[in-house]
């Protein structure tokens, strides 16, 4: 455990408390410091990675899972509640915070408009290096009350808008070559917040090689499974603000390739219009 | 013994600190009989060293038993594209096995993180002579200069190595390969990577047998990987595999196909009193090695070495601290990551000694009878060759002697992670960076 640290805390005055519940309440909320700066700590961590090569599986497993005992236990004590509280209250729409990923998105429920190159710019993800591994990527909304993952909170903003989004171009490409059966279940995006808190099951979607045989998990439930969906905001893309932009130039043509099944990724009925209207746009990228 | 050049009078300490990335040595391997070593490097380069066999004439000092010089270098990998996923495929040599002697010739595989090649070392110290219609350079001779007949000779021309790619298993892995292991039965090897292990045929490129998959259905649902794997070096149908989360599985081939299910699976229950956050990721094995009998298993954690009887699942049989004092370390360890090193373990050619590299290119060896442990350092401004090795220790309380190194002066940077020990004699190999240390035990000579 962390050692019940011995770091003073200012408390709020006014309570009448006893010395020894005080000292309490200050170890207490010292070690719930630690821990939430070892939660934030490892989410950063899961959200750096090397663009150009794959990610460690292993360490991106170990420190998923500290995420996720750090997550219980946060939920046994009562403060998950007020992380997310705290997330709920920032102030943004859904349908804001959604638009952006509308490029690669799929979106089953109405409620964000799809609208295509949304040059809406999420806050606080900007910094940060694009994620390989997607653990930035969108968070699954459960309805068990019990699951706990970190979209939990996500789950309470917008209960039923659901994204999923392409993680990789190439693997949408491959996806609707490969052809499959049923679509992964959508996945909540999280984009606002600095910390980002995703949820941990997303994080491992990316490690799907799409060169081997369609399995069980069917191809679409690998295009679906995990995105981070706000770093395919094309503004950030156009404004290099990103440090190595997770698509090249040429992967909105791709990820555009008509899926198979279910509606298409962009709301009008006239899929062509939208990639004449892409491929224009993609020659600014390409001609920049 | 050791390095091979001597320490010069100008400071080049600062040029000395600049290490190229790619010269990372990365894995470290004796051959069977332990007269060549090979060591791969992040760039992809394959370096071989051959151990001079000479003696130097009737008066041989004491602890001279034969150096090891470069004996072939070859480029075994190079960087690959993933474009599907549009990510670069590394280079970097993971892990090199020797094949038994068989002929002549000398095998070897070597893999990065997706393929796995099997190179064929010859040597060539012959050449043919006197063709009829070849002149020397090979030009092809005017006929009418040819007057008689003669019978090409064989003649000796100066050693040449030759290192040719006989195989290449590729397209086998979807994750990174971390492990592979050559089968008692010499036909067959495992590649093991995060989530699977095959089985290949060393003839057979095109098809490798599934043998082990912990793959979940939903991705979202991984919270194990494989972190090594390796065949029992007697039994062609036992093998073992180690996970993130602590646990060693033995997995016998002739129960099923698919080996999900295991034999045996070894797991030391959590000591409570030491809970933490990071008590997963610090029994994460990074290393399992069978002992040469065949009985023990050797595994490498974030702390510890640990011994395990295959008759007993239920926990080791011997525990050794590595470095104790970096527990209360561990935030910051992993705030810089080097919670996640993964340090490899050996036995020596009795399975009496077990060796791990630490950092502050300290490497550790126990003595499983006396149950001691020594401190060792492979470190060039510390040791001149043929010196002999002083030990160290980490100051961690009491009374602090001259030598002692506190805790937070420990070099984090200088990690020892891979190694390996001679397979006959007390020589052992040591990768520090981009330096190669070999060291010699200086008694054991005379047992020639």
């Amino acid at each position: 455990m962390f050692s019940k640290g011995t770091k003073r805390k200012f408390s709020d005055g006014g309570e009448e408390i006893s010395d020894e519940s005080l000292l309490g309440a200050r170890v207490a909320s010292s070690y719930s410091l630690q821990r939430q700066s070892l939660l934030d700590m490892s989410l950063i961590k899961l959200q750096l990675c090397h663009m150009l090569v794959e990610p460690n599986l292993c360490r991106s497993v170990l420190i998923a899972n500290t995420v996720r005992q750090i997550q219980e236990e946060m939920t046994h004590d009562g403060s998950w509640h007020m992380v997310t509280e705290a997330f709920c209250s920032a102030g943004q729409s859904p349908s804001e915070r959604l638009v952006a990923t509308e490029v690669l998105c799929r979106s089953r429920e109405q409620d964000a408009e799809p609208k295509l190159f949304s040059v809406i710019s999420y806050e606080g993800c900007c910094e940060e290096e694009v994620v390989a591994d997607e653990t930035l990527c969108s968070v699954s909304v459960s309805d068990t009350v019990s699951n706990v993952c970190l979209a939990g909170r996500m789950g309470q903003c917008w209960e039923k808008s659901e994204l999923s989004g392409i993680e990789r171009d190439e693997e949408a490409l491959e996806d609707s070559r490969l052809g499959s059966g049923e679509e992964e279940e959508i996945d909540t995006e999280d984009g606002a917040s600095t910390e980002s808190p995703k949820t941990i099951g997303q994080v491992f979607g990316t490690f799907e090689i799409k060169n081997g045989s369609p399995g069980p998990d069917s191809a679409l439930e690998e295009l679906f499974s995990d995105v981070d969906t706000s770093y395919y905001d094309l503004d950030t893309m156009l404004t290099g603000m990103q440090s190595a932009p997770k698509m090249g130039p040429y992967d909105l043509l791709d990820s555009l390739a008509p899926s198979h099944s279910s509606p298409s990724i962009v709301s009008t009925p006239n899929c062509r219009s939208d990639l004449n209207e892409l491929d224009h746009i993609m020659e600014i990228i390409v001609g920049s | 013994m050791g390095e091979d050049s001597e320490s010069p009078k100008i400071n080049h300490s600062f040029l000395r600190d600049y290490v190229t990335e790619a010269d990372v040595i990365s894995t470290v391997e004796f051959n069977q009989t332990g007269d060549l070593l090979a060591t791969g490097d992040k760039g992809g380069r394959v370096v071989i060293f051959q151990r001079e066999t000479e003696s130097k004439g009737e008066s041989e000092e004491l602890g001279e038993s034969g150096e090891y010089n470069v004996y072939s270098t070859f480029q075994s990998h190079e960087p690959d594209f993933d474009y599907l996923k549009s990510l670069e495929i590394e280079e970097k040599i993971n892990k090199i096995r020797w094949l038994p002697h068989q002929n002549a010739a000398h095998f070897l595989l070597s893999t990065n993180d997706k393929t796995i090649k099997l190179w064929k070392v010859s040597e060539r110290d012959k050449r043919p002579e006197g063709y009829n219609l070849k002149d020397e350079e090979g030009r092809i001779k005017d006929i009418s200069t040819v007057t008689s007949l003669r019978v090409p000779v064989l003649k000796p021309t100066d050693l040449m190595v030759e290192v040719r790619p006989r195989r290449i298993f590729a397209n086998g892995h979807t994750y990174h390969v971390n492990s592979i292991s050559v089968n008692s039965d010499g036909e067959t090897y495992l590649s093991a990577d995060d989530l699977r292990i095959n089985m290949w045929h060393l003839d057979i490129t095109d098809r490798s047998f599934n043998i082990v998959d912990i793959k979940p259905a939903n991705m979202e649902d991984l919270t194990e990987v494989i972190t090594a794997a390796e065949f029992h070096p007697q039994h062609c149908h036992l093998f073992v595999y180690s996970s993130s989360k602590g646990t060693l599985r033995l997995c016998d081939m002739r129960e099923s196909a698919l080996c999900d299910k295991h034999s045996k699976i070894f797991e030391e229950p959590e000591d409570p009193g030491n809970r933490s956050f990071f008590s997963e990721i610090v029994s994460s094995v990074s290393d399992v090695k069978f002992s040469h009998s065949g009985r023990y298993l050797l595994t490498r954690d974030y702390l510890t070495v640990k011994v395990w009887d295959l008759n007993m699942e239920k926990g080791p049989v011997e525990t050794y601290q590595v470095h104790e004092y970096l527990r209360s370390k561990l935030c910051s360890l992993y705030e810089n990551d080097c919670i996640f090193d993964k340090f490899e373990c050996v036995w020596n050619s009795t399975d009496s000694v077990i060796m791990t590299g630490a950092y502050n290119s300290f490497f550790r060896m126990f003595d499983r009878e006396t149950g001691r442990g020594v401190t060792l350092e492979a470190w060039r401004e510390n040791s001149k060759p043929r010196a002999v090795l002083r030990t160290r220790r980490v100051y961690t309380g009491g009374r602090r002697r001259r030598g002692d190194v506190g805790v937070d002066s420990l070099d984090f940077t200088k990690k020892i992670l891979h190694m390996a020990w001679h397979p006959a004699e007390n020589i052992i190999a040591i990768a520090a960076t981009n330096n190669l240390y070999i060291f010699q035990d200086r008694v054991s000579v005379e047992n020639q």
